[in-house]
Protein backbone atom coordinates (compact mmCIF):
# COMPACT_ATOMS: atom_id res chain seq x y z
CA UNK A 1 0.00 0.00 0.00
CA UNK A 2 1.34 3.47 -1.53
CA UNK A 3 1.69 5.78 2.19
CA UNK A 4 1.39 9.35 2.83
CA UNK A 5 3.43 10.03 6.27
CA UNK A 6 3.04 12.69 8.72
CA UNK A 7 5.16 13.72 11.38
CA UNK A 8 3.68 14.10 14.69
CA UNK A 9 4.86 17.28 15.96
CA UNK A 10 4.59 17.80 19.67
CA UNK A 11 6.24 19.99 22.61
CA UNK A 12 6.09 19.41 26.50
CA UNK A 13 3.78 16.58 26.54
CA UNK A 14 1.37 18.15 23.87
CA UNK A 15 0.54 17.41 20.24
CA UNK A 16 0.42 20.53 18.09
CA UNK A 17 -2.31 21.41 16.13
CA UNK A 18 -0.26 21.10 12.78
CA UNK A 19 -0.15 17.66 13.40
CA UNK A 20 -4.34 17.33 13.19
CA UNK A 21 -4.47 19.69 10.11
CA UNK A 22 -1.51 17.59 8.44
CA UNK A 23 -3.42 14.99 9.07
CA UNK A 24 -6.88 15.81 7.87
CA UNK A 25 -5.07 17.05 4.41
CA UNK A 26 -3.13 13.99 4.21
CA UNK A 27 -6.20 11.59 4.62
CA UNK A 28 -7.82 13.72 1.70
CA UNK A 29 -4.98 13.04 -1.02
CA UNK A 30 -4.75 9.29 0.78
CA UNK A 31 -8.36 9.37 -0.62
CA UNK A 32 -8.26 10.70 -3.99
CA UNK A 33 -5.21 8.67 -5.00
CA UNK A 34 -5.59 5.26 -3.34
CA UNK A 35 -3.30 5.77 -0.42
CA UNK A 36 -2.78 5.02 3.28
CA UNK A 37 -2.15 7.51 5.84
CA UNK A 38 0.75 6.88 8.22
CA UNK A 39 1.01 9.15 11.16
CA UNK A 40 4.60 8.94 12.94
CA UNK A 41 5.39 9.79 16.54
CA UNK A 42 8.76 9.77 18.01
CA UNK A 43 9.25 10.76 21.62
CA UNK A 44 9.43 9.33 25.39
CA UNK A 45 6.11 8.43 27.41
CA UNK A 46 4.18 9.12 24.04
CA UNK A 47 1.91 6.17 23.74
CA UNK A 48 -0.76 7.50 25.07
CA UNK A 49 -0.56 10.25 22.16
CA UNK A 50 -0.53 7.94 20.01
CA UNK A 51 -3.83 7.38 20.58
CA UNK A 52 -5.12 10.99 19.68
CA UNK A 53 -3.37 10.31 16.03
CA UNK A 54 -5.57 6.77 15.06
CA UNK A 55 -8.79 8.82 14.80
CA UNK A 56 -6.83 10.40 11.77
CA UNK A 57 -4.48 7.72 10.16
CA UNK A 58 -4.67 4.17 9.10
CA UNK A 59 -1.69 3.93 10.72
CA UNK A 60 0.44 5.34 13.90
CA UNK A 61 4.47 4.34 13.56
CA UNK A 62 5.40 4.84 17.63
CA UNK A 63 8.86 5.28 18.46
CA UNK A 64 10.12 5.68 22.05
CA UNK A 65 13.36 6.48 23.11
CA UNK A 66 14.68 8.30 26.27
CA UNK A 67 16.47 10.32 23.65
CA UNK A 68 13.85 11.57 22.01
CA UNK A 69 12.30 13.42 25.11
CA UNK A 70 13.25 16.59 23.42
CA UNK A 71 12.86 17.32 19.93
CA UNK A 72 16.48 16.85 18.43
CA UNK A 73 17.04 17.75 14.52
CA UNK A 74 20.01 15.11 14.22
CA UNK A 75 18.07 12.31 16.45
CA UNK A 76 14.88 12.82 14.14
CA UNK A 77 17.26 13.27 10.39
CA UNK A 78 18.64 9.67 11.44
CA UNK A 79 15.14 7.68 12.67
CA UNK A 80 13.13 9.40 10.26
CA UNK A 81 15.81 8.21 7.01
CA UNK A 82 15.35 5.05 8.58
CA UNK A 83 11.63 4.79 8.52
CA UNK A 84 11.80 6.29 5.09
CA UNK A 85 14.38 4.17 2.81
CA UNK A 86 11.97 1.97 4.72
CA UNK A 87 8.26 2.55 4.00
CA UNK A 88 9.17 4.43 0.78
CA UNK A 89 5.92 6.83 1.58
CA UNK A 90 5.41 8.76 -1.78
CA UNK A 91 4.89 11.62 0.41
CA UNK A 92 6.20 12.99 3.74
CA UNK A 93 4.60 16.21 5.42
CA UNK A 94 6.10 18.03 8.51
CA UNK A 95 4.95 21.17 9.53
CA UNK A 96 6.60 24.19 8.64
CA UNK A 97 7.27 24.98 12.29
CA UNK A 98 10.23 25.71 14.13
CA UNK A 99 10.70 22.21 14.52
CA UNK A 100 9.95 21.18 10.87
CA UNK A 101 12.23 24.02 9.44
CA UNK A 102 15.17 22.88 11.41
CA UNK A 103 15.08 19.34 10.58
CA UNK A 104 13.11 18.80 6.47
CA UNK A 105 15.79 20.59 4.42
CA UNK A 106 17.92 18.93 5.84
CA UNK A 107 16.36 15.50 5.80
CA UNK A 108 15.43 16.24 2.13
CA UNK A 109 18.77 16.85 1.35
CA UNK A 110 20.29 13.78 3.10
CA UNK A 111 17.66 11.76 0.99
CA UNK A 112 17.61 13.24 -2.22
CA UNK A 113 13.82 13.60 -1.82
CA UNK A 114 12.50 16.82 -4.03
CA UNK A 115 11.23 19.26 -1.19
CA UNK A 116 8.63 22.14 -0.75
CA UNK A 117 8.66 24.09 1.81
CA UNK A 118 6.00 26.67 3.58
CA UNK A 119 3.08 24.92 1.53
CA UNK A 120 -0.34 26.30 1.46
CA UNK A 121 -1.69 23.73 -0.25
CA UNK A 122 -0.58 20.45 -1.66
CA UNK A 123 -2.11 17.90 -4.79
CA UNK A 124 -0.76 14.63 -5.54
CA UNK A 125 -2.06 13.92 -9.39
CA UNK A 126 -0.66 11.11 -11.67
CA UNK A 127 2.33 10.57 -9.34
CA UNK A 128 3.32 14.26 -9.78
CA UNK A 129 3.56 16.52 -6.62
CA UNK A 130 2.02 19.78 -7.20
CA UNK A 131 2.18 22.81 -4.12
CA UNK A 132 0.68 25.92 -3.77
CA UNK A 133 2.96 28.30 -1.92
CA UNK A 134 3.39 32.11 -1.35
CA UNK A 135 6.26 34.52 -2.33
CA UNK A 136 7.02 38.48 -1.03
CA UNK A 137 5.45 38.28 2.06
CA UNK A 138 2.36 36.52 1.35
CA UNK A 139 1.52 39.17 -2.04
CA UNK A 140 1.53 36.29 -4.60
CA UNK A 141 0.87 32.76 -4.28
CA UNK A 142 2.63 30.11 -6.40
CA UNK A 143 1.73 27.10 -8.53
CA UNK A 144 4.57 24.91 -8.44
CA UNK A 145 5.50 21.43 -9.61
CA UNK A 146 8.30 19.20 -7.56
CA UNK A 147 10.69 17.20 -10.13
CA UNK A 148 9.50 13.76 -10.71
CA UNK A 149 10.39 11.47 -8.26
CA UNK A 150 9.31 8.56 -6.26
CA UNK A 151 9.02 10.15 -2.86
CA UNK A 152 8.05 13.90 -1.82
CA UNK A 153 8.26 16.19 1.06
CA UNK A 154 6.49 19.12 1.97
CA UNK A 155 6.86 21.23 5.37
CA UNK A 156 2.67 22.85 5.49
CA UNK A 157 2.17 26.19 6.99
CA UNK A 158 0.17 26.11 10.30
CA UNK A 159 -3.57 27.11 9.85
CA UNK A 160 -3.45 26.18 6.22
CA UNK A 161 -5.97 23.29 6.69
CA UNK A 162 -8.24 22.78 9.19
CA UNK A 163 -8.30 19.89 10.95
CA UNK A 164 -11.62 17.55 11.19
CA UNK A 165 -11.46 14.06 12.09
CA UNK A 166 -12.49 11.95 8.96
CA UNK A 167 -15.73 10.16 8.78
CA UNK A 168 -16.28 7.34 8.91
CA UNK A 169 -13.54 6.93 12.06
CA UNK A 170 -10.69 5.09 10.45
CA UNK A 171 -9.59 3.50 13.68
CA UNK A 172 -6.14 3.16 13.01
CA UNK A 173 -3.84 0.58 14.05
CA UNK A 174 -0.43 1.49 16.27
CA UNK A 175 3.03 -0.26 15.47
CA UNK A 176 5.35 0.07 17.89
CA UNK A 177 9.17 0.22 16.25
CA UNK A 178 12.46 -0.45 18.23
CA UNK A 179 14.32 2.84 18.06
CA UNK A 180 17.78 2.82 15.46
CA UNK A 181 18.98 5.39 18.02
CA UNK A 182 22.58 3.66 19.71
CA UNK A 183 25.01 6.91 20.22
CA UNK A 184 24.30 10.21 21.93
CA UNK A 185 24.04 12.94 19.49
CA UNK A 186 27.37 13.91 18.35
CA UNK A 187 26.64 17.46 17.64
CA UNK A 188 23.82 19.08 18.64
CA UNK A 189 22.31 18.75 22.29
CA UNK A 190 18.98 19.96 23.88
CA UNK A 191 20.03 22.10 26.90
CA UNK A 192 16.66 23.51 28.14
CA UNK A 193 13.37 25.13 27.43
CA UNK A 194 13.50 29.23 28.50
CA UNK A 195 10.33 31.32 29.15
CA UNK A 196 10.05 34.66 28.00
CA UNK A 197 9.88 36.66 30.93
CA UNK A 198 6.54 37.67 32.35
CA UNK A 199 5.52 40.78 30.87
CA UNK A 200 4.35 44.28 32.22
CA UNK A 201 1.05 43.59 30.07
CA UNK A 202 -1.37 40.45 28.90
CA UNK A 203 -2.42 42.05 25.68
CA UNK A 204 -4.44 38.55 25.02
CA UNK A 205 -6.54 39.51 28.18
CA UNK A 206 -6.91 42.91 26.21
CA UNK A 207 -10.64 43.55 24.98
CA UNK A 208 -9.47 46.15 22.63
CA UNK A 209 -6.05 46.12 20.80
CA UNK A 210 -4.52 49.11 18.53
CA UNK A 211 -1.44 47.62 16.84
CA UNK A 212 1.49 49.06 15.05
CA UNK A 213 3.81 47.97 12.86
CA UNK A 214 6.79 49.11 10.68
CA UNK A 215 4.40 51.80 8.65
CA UNK A 216 5.21 53.74 11.88
CA UNK A 217 8.53 54.13 10.37
CA UNK A 218 10.23 55.94 13.55
CA UNK A 219 10.01 55.29 17.64
CA UNK A 220 9.51 59.23 17.55
CA UNK A 221 6.12 58.58 16.03
CA UNK A 222 4.94 55.96 18.93
CA UNK A 223 3.43 59.14 20.53
CA UNK A 224 0.72 59.31 18.15
CA UNK A 225 -0.31 55.56 18.74
CA UNK A 226 -0.58 55.91 22.34
CA UNK A 227 -3.25 58.40 22.20
CA UNK A 228 -5.29 57.23 19.82
CA UNK A 229 -5.32 53.87 22.09
CA UNK A 230 -5.86 55.97 25.41
CA UNK A 231 -8.59 57.30 23.32
CA UNK A 232 -10.42 54.04 22.80
CA UNK A 233 -9.22 52.19 25.79
CA UNK A 234 -7.01 50.06 24.19
CA UNK A 235 -3.89 48.10 24.65
CA UNK A 236 -0.85 48.20 21.94
CA UNK A 237 0.10 45.55 20.72
CA UNK A 238 2.53 45.18 17.54
CA UNK A 239 3.90 43.13 14.70
CA UNK A 240 7.30 41.56 14.83
CA UNK A 241 9.93 44.72 13.48
CA UNK A 242 9.00 46.71 16.11
CA UNK A 243 10.12 44.60 18.85
CA UNK A 244 13.06 43.53 17.09
CA UNK A 245 13.76 47.49 16.98
CA UNK A 246 13.26 47.39 20.74
CA UNK A 247 10.55 49.98 20.39
CA UNK A 248 8.04 47.73 21.92
CA UNK A 249 8.82 44.71 24.48
CA UNK A 250 8.07 41.68 22.85
CA UNK A 251 5.38 40.69 25.42
CA UNK A 252 3.64 42.90 22.74
CA UNK A 253 4.33 41.13 20.02
CA UNK A 254 1.35 39.50 18.21
CA UNK A 255 1.80 36.82 16.13
CA UNK A 256 3.40 32.90 15.64
CA UNK A 257 6.54 34.03 17.97
CA UNK A 258 4.55 36.25 19.56
CA UNK A 259 1.08 36.09 21.10
CA UNK A 260 -2.21 34.73 19.78
CA UNK A 261 -4.96 37.28 20.83
CA UNK A 262 -8.83 37.38 20.55
CA UNK A 263 -9.84 41.19 21.32
CA UNK A 264 -13.73 42.31 20.45
CA UNK A 265 -11.38 45.36 17.95
CA UNK A 266 -8.19 44.93 16.69
CA UNK A 267 -7.12 48.13 14.83
CA UNK A 268 -3.54 47.33 12.82
CA UNK A 269 -1.56 49.66 11.54
CA UNK A 270 0.88 49.85 9.21
CA UNK A 271 1.00 46.00 9.50
CA UNK A 272 1.20 44.63 5.85
CA UNK A 273 -0.25 41.32 6.95
CA UNK A 274 2.59 38.77 6.67
CA UNK A 275 1.11 35.39 7.87
CA UNK A 276 2.71 34.76 10.59
CA UNK A 277 1.25 38.22 11.83
CA UNK A 278 -2.33 37.30 10.60
CA UNK A 279 -2.17 33.36 12.89
CA UNK A 280 -2.25 35.54 15.99
CA UNK A 281 -4.29 37.96 15.20
CA UNK A 282 -7.35 37.10 12.84
CA UNK A 283 -10.14 35.52 15.32
CA UNK A 284 -10.40 38.87 16.51
CA UNK A 285 -14.36 40.04 16.28
CA UNK A 286 -13.85 43.01 14.51
CA UNK A 287 -11.27 44.07 12.59
CA UNK A 288 -9.92 47.23 11.08
CA UNK A 289 -7.16 48.06 8.95
CA UNK A 290 -5.39 51.51 8.15
CA UNK A 291 -2.75 51.25 5.52
CA UNK A 292 -1.74 52.92 2.39
CA UNK A 293 -1.37 49.84 0.02
CA UNK A 294 -4.38 49.10 -1.33
CA UNK A 295 -2.79 45.32 -2.40
CA UNK A 296 -1.40 45.06 1.72
CA UNK A 297 -2.76 41.18 2.20
CA UNK A 298 -3.99 42.81 5.65
CA UNK A 299 -6.87 44.11 4.02
CA UNK A 300 -7.77 40.28 3.22
CA UNK A 301 -8.30 39.21 6.79
CA UNK A 302 -9.98 42.54 8.06
CA UNK A 303 -13.76 43.89 8.47
CA UNK A 304 -12.70 47.81 7.51
CA UNK A 305 -10.46 49.01 5.42
CA UNK A 306 -8.56 52.42 5.32
CA UNK A 307 -6.46 52.60 2.38
CA UNK A 308 -4.49 55.77 3.39
CA UNK A 309 -1.08 57.27 5.43
CA UNK A 310 -1.60 56.42 8.64
CA UNK A 311 -0.29 59.58 9.91
CA UNK A 312 -3.36 61.67 8.29
CA UNK A 313 -5.68 59.00 9.82
CA UNK A 314 -4.82 58.53 13.00
CA UNK A 315 -4.86 61.77 14.88
CA UNK A 316 -7.75 62.64 13.43
CA UNK A 317 -9.47 59.28 14.36
CA UNK A 318 -8.15 60.39 18.13
CA UNK A 319 -10.11 63.11 17.95
CA UNK A 320 -13.44 61.81 16.32
CA UNK A 321 -12.60 59.05 19.10
CA UNK A 322 -12.73 61.96 21.45
CA UNK A 323 -15.83 63.90 20.35
CA UNK A 324 -18.08 61.22 20.19
CA UNK A 325 -17.30 59.62 24.53
CA UNK A 326 -17.57 62.89 25.43
CA UNK B 1 37.30 32.84 13.70
CA UNK B 2 36.44 33.04 10.53
CA UNK B 3 33.10 34.19 9.33
CA UNK B 4 31.54 33.31 6.34
CA UNK B 5 28.21 34.77 5.66
CA UNK B 6 25.44 33.98 2.98
CA UNK B 7 23.49 37.24 1.98
CA UNK B 8 21.05 37.70 -1.01
CA UNK B 9 20.45 40.45 -3.00
CA UNK B 10 16.01 41.02 -2.41
CA UNK B 11 13.50 43.40 -3.64
CA UNK B 12 11.70 45.53 -1.43
CA UNK B 13 8.16 44.63 -1.99
CA UNK B 14 6.37 45.51 1.68
CA UNK B 15 5.16 48.86 0.26
CA UNK B 16 5.72 47.85 -3.19
CA UNK B 17 2.58 47.42 -5.85
CA UNK B 18 3.17 43.91 -7.45
CA UNK B 19 2.74 43.15 -11.13
CA UNK B 20 3.14 39.62 -12.30
CA UNK B 21 5.11 39.96 -15.88
CA UNK B 22 4.00 38.59 -18.70
CA UNK B 23 4.95 35.49 -18.62
CA UNK B 24 3.11 34.25 -15.42
CA UNK B 25 6.09 33.09 -13.88
CA UNK B 26 7.51 36.46 -11.98
CA UNK B 27 7.30 39.71 -10.77
CA UNK B 28 7.72 42.89 -12.60
CA UNK B 29 11.41 43.63 -11.84
CA UNK B 30 11.32 47.21 -12.62
CA UNK B 31 10.94 50.20 -9.65
CA UNK B 32 11.60 47.94 -7.54
CA UNK B 33 14.29 49.32 -4.71
CA UNK B 34 16.60 45.85 -4.24
CA UNK B 35 18.25 45.88 -0.87
CA UNK B 36 20.47 43.09 1.30
CA UNK B 37 17.74 40.56 2.39
CA UNK B 38 16.14 41.62 6.19
CA UNK B 39 17.30 38.60 7.50
CA UNK B 40 20.77 38.75 6.21
CA UNK B 41 21.50 42.22 7.32
CA UNK B 42 21.19 40.94 11.06
CA UNK B 43 23.17 37.69 9.89
CA UNK B 44 26.12 40.08 8.92
CA UNK B 45 26.09 42.40 11.46
CA UNK B 46 26.64 39.12 14.51
CA UNK B 47 29.61 38.07 12.32
CA UNK B 48 31.11 41.32 12.48
CA UNK B 49 30.08 41.53 16.37
CA UNK B 50 31.99 38.75 16.77
CA UNK B 51 35.07 39.56 14.70
CA UNK B 52 35.33 42.43 16.71
CA UNK B 53 35.21 40.28 19.31
CA UNK B 54 37.45 37.57 19.02
CA UNK B 55 39.87 38.63 15.59
CA UNK B 56 39.27 36.64 12.34
CA UNK B 57 37.82 37.17 8.89
CA UNK B 58 33.87 38.15 7.49
CA UNK B 59 33.75 36.84 3.89
CA UNK B 60 30.22 37.73 2.33
CA UNK B 61 28.81 35.56 -0.73
CA UNK B 62 26.05 35.51 -3.11
CA UNK B 63 24.14 34.08 -5.58
CA UNK B 64 22.73 36.82 -8.27
CA UNK B 65 23.48 39.12 -10.84
CA UNK B 66 25.72 42.20 -10.97
CA UNK B 67 23.33 44.35 -9.34
CA UNK B 68 23.85 42.40 -6.31
CA UNK B 69 27.30 43.85 -6.03
CA UNK B 70 25.49 47.13 -4.16
CA UNK B 71 24.62 44.28 -1.08
CA UNK B 72 27.98 43.26 -1.16
CA UNK B 73 29.68 46.47 -0.97
CA UNK B 74 26.85 47.32 1.79
CA UNK B 75 28.45 44.03 3.73
CA UNK B 76 32.03 45.36 2.79
CA UNK B 77 31.29 48.71 4.06
CA UNK B 78 29.47 47.68 7.53
CA UNK B 79 32.57 45.12 8.36
CA UNK B 80 33.31 42.30 5.46
CA UNK B 81 36.56 42.12 5.30
CA UNK B 82 36.33 40.55 1.63
CA UNK B 83 32.96 39.26 -0.86
CA UNK B 84 32.39 37.06 -3.54
CA UNK B 85 29.59 37.26 -5.60
CA UNK B 86 28.53 34.27 -8.00
CA UNK B 87 26.86 34.98 -10.95
CA UNK B 88 25.86 33.01 -14.34
CA UNK B 89 22.79 33.02 -17.08
CA UNK B 90 22.66 29.40 -16.09
CA UNK B 91 21.55 29.93 -12.41
CA UNK B 92 18.64 31.88 -13.38
CA UNK B 93 15.55 29.64 -12.06
CA UNK B 94 17.15 27.99 -9.45
CA UNK B 95 15.40 27.00 -6.33
CA UNK B 96 16.80 26.46 -2.41
CA UNK B 97 18.13 23.16 -3.63
CA UNK B 98 19.72 24.92 -6.39
CA UNK B 99 21.67 27.70 -4.83
CA UNK B 100 22.79 25.32 -1.68
CA UNK B 101 24.51 23.57 -4.71
CA UNK B 102 26.14 26.48 -5.95
CA UNK B 103 26.75 28.13 -2.43
CA UNK B 104 28.27 24.45 -1.25
CA UNK B 105 30.61 24.02 -4.44
CA UNK B 106 33.00 27.59 -3.44
CA UNK B 107 32.62 27.39 0.37
CA UNK B 108 33.37 23.87 0.28
CA UNK B 109 36.86 25.14 -0.47
CA UNK B 110 37.21 27.77 1.69
CA UNK B 111 38.03 28.02 5.38
CA UNK B 112 35.87 28.58 7.64
CA UNK B 113 34.52 28.30 11.60
CA UNK B 114 30.94 29.61 11.26
CA UNK B 115 28.66 30.22 8.26
CA UNK B 116 25.85 32.54 8.97
CA UNK B 117 23.04 32.94 7.02
CA UNK B 118 19.43 34.51 7.38
CA UNK B 119 16.46 32.24 8.18
CA UNK B 120 15.05 33.11 4.99
CA UNK B 121 14.91 35.33 2.12
CA UNK B 122 11.62 37.82 1.85
CA UNK B 123 11.54 37.17 -1.54
CA UNK B 124 11.62 33.52 -1.92
CA UNK B 125 10.88 32.35 1.53
CA UNK B 126 11.87 28.65 1.45
CA UNK B 127 13.89 28.87 4.89
CA UNK B 128 16.03 26.07 3.65
CA UNK B 129 18.86 27.03 1.74
CA UNK B 130 21.21 26.96 4.91
CA UNK B 131 19.88 23.77 6.13
CA UNK B 132 20.36 21.98 2.73
CA UNK B 133 23.93 23.66 2.64
CA UNK B 134 24.79 22.29 6.44
CA UNK B 135 23.95 18.95 5.13
CA UNK B 136 26.20 19.55 2.19
CA UNK B 137 28.72 20.47 4.48
CA UNK B 138 28.49 17.87 6.79
CA UNK B 139 28.50 20.19 9.65
CA UNK B 140 25.79 20.69 12.21
CA UNK B 141 23.23 23.99 12.12
CA UNK B 142 20.78 25.63 14.19
CA UNK B 143 17.93 28.07 12.37
CA UNK B 144 15.67 30.37 14.03
CA UNK B 145 18.79 31.85 16.18
CA UNK B 146 17.44 34.68 18.59
CA UNK B 147 21.19 34.51 20.33
CA UNK B 148 24.70 32.67 19.69
CA UNK B 149 27.00 32.61 22.60
CA UNK B 150 30.78 31.17 21.19
CA UNK B 151 32.69 29.18 24.13
CA UNK B 152 35.57 27.08 23.21
CA UNK B 153 34.89 24.81 20.25
CA UNK B 154 31.57 25.17 20.77
CA UNK B 155 28.43 27.81 20.47
CA UNK B 156 25.28 28.26 22.86
CA UNK B 157 22.30 29.03 20.89
CA UNK B 158 18.73 30.22 21.85
CA UNK B 159 16.40 28.92 19.45
CA UNK B 160 13.04 30.42 18.92
CA UNK B 161 9.91 28.00 19.21
CA UNK B 162 6.38 29.49 18.58
CA UNK B 163 4.45 31.65 21.18
CA UNK B 164 7.89 33.45 22.72
CA UNK B 165 9.42 30.52 24.22
CA UNK B 166 12.44 29.41 23.07
CA UNK B 167 15.19 26.18 23.23
CA UNK B 168 18.63 26.57 24.08
CA UNK B 169 20.84 23.87 21.75
CA UNK B 170 24.60 23.62 22.41
CA UNK B 171 26.42 22.81 18.89
CA UNK B 172 29.58 21.92 17.97
CA UNK B 173 31.87 24.21 15.57
CA UNK B 174 32.27 24.53 12.97
CA UNK B 175 28.51 25.06 12.47
CA UNK B 176 25.26 26.94 10.45
CA UNK B 177 23.62 29.25 12.00
CA UNK B 178 20.57 30.68 10.31
CA UNK B 179 19.50 33.99 12.44
CA UNK B 180 16.18 35.71 13.02
CA UNK B 181 15.64 39.16 13.12
CA UNK B 182 16.03 41.04 16.19
CA UNK B 183 19.02 38.69 17.01
CA UNK B 184 21.20 42.03 16.95
CA UNK B 185 20.78 45.48 15.86
CA UNK B 186 22.06 46.18 12.32
CA UNK B 187 24.75 49.00 12.53
CA UNK B 188 24.49 52.35 10.27
CA UNK B 189 27.26 52.43 7.94
CA UNK B 190 29.89 55.29 8.10
CA UNK B 191 30.71 57.23 5.15
CA UNK B 192 34.47 56.22 5.89
CA UNK B 193 32.90 52.79 5.68
CA UNK B 194 31.21 53.29 2.08
CA UNK B 195 34.36 55.06 0.64
CA UNK B 196 36.70 52.33 2.05
CA UNK B 197 34.32 49.73 0.75
CA UNK B 198 34.31 51.26 -2.95
CA UNK B 199 37.92 50.66 -3.32
CA UNK B 200 38.10 46.89 -2.08
CA UNK B 201 37.48 44.19 -5.09
CA UNK B 202 34.08 41.81 -5.64
CA UNK B 203 35.65 38.20 -6.70
CA UNK B 204 33.42 37.06 -9.23
CA UNK B 205 32.91 33.22 -10.14
CA UNK B 206 30.47 32.11 -12.89
CA UNK B 207 29.38 28.02 -13.35
CA UNK B 208 32.91 27.36 -15.15
CA UNK B 209 34.31 27.83 -11.50
CA UNK B 210 31.42 26.04 -9.33
CA UNK B 211 32.54 22.42 -10.74
CA UNK B 212 28.80 22.33 -11.33
CA UNK B 213 26.93 21.45 -14.46
CA UNK B 214 24.47 23.16 -16.37
CA UNK B 215 21.90 19.82 -15.27
CA UNK B 216 22.94 20.85 -12.03
CA UNK B 217 21.55 24.78 -11.51
CA UNK B 218 18.26 26.45 -12.48
CA UNK B 219 15.22 25.25 -13.46
CA UNK B 220 17.29 21.42 -14.34
CA UNK B 221 19.36 21.69 -11.30
CA UNK B 222 15.97 22.26 -8.62
CA UNK B 223 13.19 20.20 -6.98
CA UNK B 224 10.53 23.10 -7.45
CA UNK B 225 9.53 24.21 -11.03
CA UNK B 226 7.08 28.17 -10.88
CA UNK B 227 4.06 27.00 -13.13
CA UNK B 228 2.16 29.84 -12.29
CA UNK B 229 2.01 33.56 -9.96
CA UNK B 230 -1.22 34.72 -9.17
CA UNK B 231 -2.82 37.47 -6.58
CA UNK B 232 -3.69 35.51 -3.60
CA UNK B 233 -8.18 34.78 -3.31
CA UNK B 234 -9.17 36.88 -0.49
CA UNK B 235 -10.06 35.47 2.46
CA UNK B 236 -12.95 38.05 3.79
CA UNK B 237 -12.73 41.09 1.81
CA UNK B 238 -12.49 44.74 4.12
CA UNK B 239 -14.72 47.04 3.12
CA UNK B 240 -13.28 50.04 2.09
CA UNK B 241 -13.80 53.09 4.40
CA UNK B 242 -13.54 55.74 1.99
CA UNK B 243 -13.58 60.04 2.14
CA UNK B 244 -11.52 62.37 3.63
CA UNK B 245 -9.51 61.97 6.81
CA UNK B 246 -12.46 63.51 8.65
CA UNK B 247 -15.21 61.56 6.89
CA UNK B 248 -13.13 58.34 7.71
CA UNK B 249 -12.57 59.16 11.00
CA UNK B 250 -16.27 59.66 11.66
CA UNK B 251 -17.11 56.61 9.80
CA UNK B 252 -15.16 54.78 11.83
CA UNK B 253 -16.03 56.06 15.55
CA UNK B 254 -19.21 55.60 14.27
CA UNK B 255 -18.75 52.02 13.90
CA UNK B 256 -17.10 51.66 17.08
CA UNK B 257 -19.65 53.37 18.65
CA UNK B 258 -22.82 51.21 17.42
CA UNK B 259 -20.75 48.03 18.63
CA UNK B 260 -20.16 49.38 22.02
CA UNK B 261 -16.48 49.74 21.46
CA UNK B 262 -16.24 53.20 22.87
C1 LIG C 1 9.67 32.40 11.78
C2 LIG C 1 9.02 33.75 11.70
C3 LIG C 1 8.20 34.15 12.72
C4 LIG C 1 7.58 35.39 12.65
N1 LIG C 1 6.74 35.76 13.66
C5 LIG C 1 6.08 36.94 13.57
C6 LIG C 1 5.15 37.34 14.58
O1 LIG C 1 4.93 36.65 15.57
N2 LIG C 1 4.51 38.52 14.43
C7 LIG C 1 4.72 39.33 13.35
O2 LIG C 1 4.09 40.39 13.27
N3 LIG C 1 5.60 38.97 12.38
C8 LIG C 1 6.28 37.82 12.48
N4 LIG C 1 7.18 37.49 11.51
C9 LIG C 1 7.56 38.50 10.50
C10 LIG C 1 6.59 38.59 9.36
O3 LIG C 1 6.92 37.65 8.37
C11 LIG C 1 6.65 40.01 8.75
O4 LIG C 1 7.98 40.28 8.37
C12 LIG C 1 6.16 41.09 9.70
O5 LIG C 1 4.91 40.73 10.26
C13 LIG C 1 6.04 42.40 8.96
O6 LIG C 1 5.71 43.42 9.86
P1 LIG C 1 4.99 44.74 9.37
O7 LIG C 1 3.70 44.40 8.73
O8 LIG C 1 4.98 45.68 10.51
O9 LIG C 1 6.04 45.35 8.32
P2 LIG C 1 6.00 45.40 6.74
O10 LIG C 1 5.70 44.08 6.15
O11 LIG C 1 7.23 46.10 6.34
O12 LIG C 1 4.74 46.31 6.43
C14 LIG C 1 4.65 47.66 6.73
C15 LIG C 1 3.32 48.13 6.20
O13 LIG C 1 3.12 49.48 6.56
C16 LIG C 1 2.49 50.16 5.48
N5 LIG C 1 2.81 51.57 5.61
C17 LIG C 1 4.02 52.16 5.48
N6 LIG C 1 3.93 53.48 5.69
C18 LIG C 1 2.62 53.74 5.95
C19 LIG C 1 1.90 54.91 6.23
N7 LIG C 1 2.50 56.11 6.31
N8 LIG C 1 0.58 54.81 6.41
C20 LIG C 1 -0.05 53.62 6.35
N9 LIG C 1 0.59 52.46 6.09
C21 LIG C 1 1.91 52.53 5.89
C22 LIG C 1 3.06 49.51 4.25
O14 LIG C 1 2.20 49.67 3.14
C23 LIG C 1 3.21 48.05 4.68
O15 LIG C 1 2.07 47.30 4.34
C24 LIG C 1 7.80 36.25 11.55
C25 LIG C 1 8.64 35.82 10.53
C26 LIG C 1 9.25 34.59 10.59
C27 LIG C 1 10.12 34.15 9.46
N1 LIG D 1 21.05 33.75 -3.83
C1 LIG D 1 21.58 33.63 -2.61
N2 LIG D 1 22.87 33.98 -2.38
C2 LIG D 1 23.43 33.86 -1.16
N3 LIG D 1 22.76 33.41 -0.09
C3 LIG D 1 21.48 33.04 -0.26
C4 LIG D 1 20.83 33.12 -1.51
N4 LIG D 1 19.55 32.69 -1.36
C5 LIG D 1 19.42 32.36 -0.05
N5 LIG D 1 20.58 32.58 0.61
C6 LIG D 1 20.84 32.39 2.07
O1 LIG D 1 19.93 31.44 2.59
C7 LIG D 1 19.07 32.05 3.54
C8 LIG D 1 17.71 31.41 3.47
O2 LIG D 1 17.12 31.67 2.21
P1 LIG D 1 15.88 30.84 1.64
O3 LIG D 1 16.10 29.42 1.99
O4 LIG D 1 15.88 31.10 0.17
O5 LIG D 1 14.65 31.42 2.29
C9 LIG D 1 19.12 33.53 3.22
O6 LIG D 1 18.77 34.31 4.34
C10 LIG D 1 20.57 33.70 2.80
O7 LIG D 1 21.42 33.79 3.92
Amino acid sequence: MVEIFVLTEHRQGQIRDITFEMLTKAHEIAGNTNAETTALILGKDVKDKAAALTEYAQKVILIEDQKLENFNSEFYQKVLTQLIKEHKPILTMIGHTSYGIELTPRLAAALNTPLATDCIDVNLENKTLHVTRQMYGGKVNVNAVLTQAESYMVTIRQAAFTAQKPQPPVNGQIIEKPSPLTEEPATKRFVQYVLPPPGGIDITAAEKLVSIGRGIKDQANMPIIEELANAIGAAIGCSRPIVDKGWLPNDRQVGSSGKTVKPKLYIAIGISGAFQHVLGMKNSDLIIAINKDPNAPIFNFSDYGIVDDLFKIVPVLKDKISELKS
Amino acid sequence: MNIIVCVKHVPETAEAELKIDASGKGIEKTGLVYDINEWDDYALEEAVRIKEKVGGTVTAITVGPSDADSTLRKCLARGADSAIRLTDPKFEGSDAYAIAKILHSVIKNMQYDLILTGLQAGDDGYAAVSQILAEMLGIPHATMVKKLELDNGSAKVNRELEGGLEEVLEIKLPALFAVSTGINEPRYVSIMGIRKAMQKEIKVLGLADTGLTEADVGEQGSWLKIEKLYVPPVEKQAELIKGSPEEVAEKIAEILKARGLI
